[in-house]
This record gives structure tokens, C-alpha cells and sequence, in this order.
């Protein structure tokens, strides 16, 4: 026990890592919506997962949020000056809360 | 529904402990929170550089049109040195929010309520502590800190007051590196015969709530998995390396 947590201390990989949740703000200048609560399924695994479980990587050049189960990329984000790329490859779907808003609406 | 940014006012700054302080934002545009959640917050060069991090909200929903944020002051960070010696009252600061559906716990939703923390991952949990008394729920309710050491734990008197008021909440410190002469509390890193013991007393039918450094959101979310707690009812909130 106490020596998987030293090595789970030197993984840098699990170290940097954080919540989906804790880039909930991002997300929802991309979605327009809180997507926090809202659920996603993985491409690779096809593990449905709630977005703000998943696994956020925000320490490179954007952010990618991974699958919990199979630590897959589902999403990555990331600005360029030609503007924001958004990458949802690795999803099979992203559930957004609601109906969507008109344009202009 | 879009989260703008805007533009707080900070009316209070106060420290909870050397290395970390408490800022009342007073917000424009206040939307009711649910404790638990985070507002981002935007420093603006004036070359146009900016940075952005995410903030628990440490106030209770109770309190209208403002919120409390709690800063630990991070050696080498591009924010919170900022925030800790630059920013005064009547200063003002882009923030977005409130935001996340996720780590959230409001007193609809009962107990009992199993809270674990490491140092400032105390921020969100206190949200929900603060709202639990506001509410008046009688939702038995544990918070289990882990602190380096007596003069490092945050919202200490606070904390002492609301688990003197017998209302069903109380507080179980963990002081990894100081203690205090005559500590007969626990002074180690939190493990699963910790969790064990503290859990104990609320039963197999608890929501757990942990906040932390993402190693010690590890060892507490796997650990109350394997003492029986349904992976559904434990939520993690990780912010990444340690400070040790």
C-alpha cells in the first residue's frame, strides 16, 4: 500500500491530473452549457462516464480530457491563432443538457 | 446557458493561515451556487496575456451577491502570489461561474456525509459544512482534514465552533508533520484504517465527498471502495501535484 502510493506520488501522469469538473468553465465556452454533470461515452471502450469524472490534462499546450475507465482520449481543446481546435474523436457521443438554443435565440 | 465573465469586486481579505487567504467577491451578475462548485477567475496582462484558474467557492448559497474564494498561495504560481500580494479591497477581477454539476452536495440531497480532505481541498467541502448549518438539516455529517500542522489548518476556529454546536457534525483532524504537544489525534497521512474508523460511525449508506491533492483523492476514493461504499456515492474533486 504504502509503496503503490510512493510510486503513485512519482507518476507525474496521475499526479497532473484533475477532475473534468475543474475545467467545467472552459467546457462551457466551447458547449455553451455546464456540461459537468452531463455524460459522454467513450470512443474506444464505449464506458459511458459522467464529463466531470473524466480525467483532465491541462498542464500542455491545451487540454485533454481522458475516458476514467480506459484512459483513452475522449476530448482535447486547444487554441491556436487560427482558433479553437476541438477534437472529439475519441467520443461516441457527448449528451449536452437540454435542448440546443437557437441561433440568436 | 453561456457562463460570462465578470467583473467582481473584492469588498474583504482575510487570512486563514500563513500561506492561505479568504477574498469576498462581490458579483454583479450573482447566480445562486451549489456548495461544492468553482468559479474561474482571469488575470489580464496589459500586453494581453492571461491566465486562468479555477477557484472553490468556499461561501454557503445563503449569502446573496457575493462569494467567497480561498487561495493557498502556491511558490513559483502566476495567480495566487498575485492574489496574495497584490490584490486589496476595491480591487477588481474577471471571474466566470458558478461552475460544475458534478461535486456538488446540497441538503436535499441527505446523508449521511463523509467529507475528506487534504490542506485546501477543505474549500469546496466547507461550502457544503457552511450551507449544512445554514440549512438546518440535521444531516449527520463528518469531516475528516489532513493538515502539516496545528498553525496550517484552515477555517480552524470555525470549524471547532460548528462541530461545538451538537447538531451532528464533527470535525477529525490529521496533522501529517507537526503536532501539538499532548496531540492525541492522528498524525499521519490519511489511509484506509483511517477512513475505517471515521467512516465507521455513519454506516454503509454515505455519501463521501474528498478534495484534495490528487494522490490523496486516490487513496481515499479507492480506499472507501474497498471498505463497501458504492462507487456511486463517493465524488472526488483532484487539483493536481501536492504541494510537499
Amino acid at each position: 500500500m504504502e509503496e503503490r502510493m510512493a510510486l503513485m506520488r512519482d507518476d507525474p501522469a496521475v499526479d497532473l491530473t484533475v477532475d473534468g469538473n475543474a475545467i467545467g468553465g472552459l467546457l462551457a465556452a466551447v458547449f455553451g452549457a455546464d456540461v459537468t454533470s452531463s455524460h459522454g461515452q467513450c470512443a474506444s471502450c464505449h464506458t459511458v462516464s459522467i464529463v466531470g469524472t473524466m480525467r483532465a490534462y491541462t498542464r500542455g499546450p491545451g487540454i485533454i480530457l481522458r475516458c476514467p475507465a480506459c484512459a483513452e482520449v475522449v476530448l482535447r481543446i486547444v487554441e491556436t491563432p487560427g482558433g479553437t481546435l476541438v477534437d472529439l474523436r475519441g467520443a461516441a457521443y457527448l449528451r449536452l443538457p437540454g435542448p440546443v438554443a437557437p441561433i440568436g435565440g | 446557458m453561456p457562463i460570462d465573465w465578470q467583473l467582481a469586486t473584492v469588498t474583504a481579505v482575510r487570512d486563514e493561515t500563513p500561506e492561505v487567504r479568504s477574498f469576498t467577491l462581490g458579483l454583479p451578475a450573482w447566480a445562486t451556487h451549489r456548495p461544492g462548485q468553482h468559479v474561474d477567475l482571469r488575470l489580464t496582462a496589459k500586453d494581453g496575456y492571461s491566465v486562468e484558474r479555477s477557484y472553490s467557492i468556499a461561501s454557503e448559497p445563503e449569502r446573496v451577491g457575493e462569494i467567497d474564494i480561498t487561495v493557498e498561495r502556491i511558490e513559483g504560481g502566476e495567480v495566487s502570489p498575485f492574489l496574495h500580494e497584490v490584490v486589496v479591497p476595491g480591487d477588481r477581477l474577471e471571474v466566470r461561474g458558478p461552475i460544475g454539476g458534478y461535486f456538488v452536495w446540497e441538503a436535499d440531497l441527505g446523508g449521511p456525509l463523509l467529507l475528506v480532505a487534504g490542506g485546501s481541498g477543505v474549500v469546496p467541502l466547507m461550502a457544503m459544512v457552511r450551507h449544512r448549518a445554514r440549512a438546518g438539516t440535521g444531516v449527520a455529517a463528518r469531516l475528516l482534514l489532513s493538515s502539516r500542522g496545528p498553525d496550517e489548518i484552515i477555517y480552524a476556529d470555525e470549524l471547532e465552533r460548528l462541530a461545538g454546536a451538537n447538531d451532528g457534525f464533527d470535525v477529525v483532524h490529521a496533522l501529517t508533520r507537526r503536532q501539538p504537544p499532548g496531540w492525541t489525534g492522528y498524525a499521519r497521512r490519511i489511509d484506509e484504517q483511517m477512513l475505517a474508523e471515521v467512516l465507521q460511525p455513519l454506516g454503509a449508506g454515505t455519501r463521501a465527498y474528498a478534495c484534495g491533492p490528487t494522490a490523496l483523492v486516490e487513496t481515499v476514493a479507492n480506499g472507501l471502495v474497498r471498505l463497501g461504499l458504492p462507487p456511486d456515492r463517493i465524488r472526488t474533486e483532484r487539483f493536481g501535484p501536492t504541494g510537499t
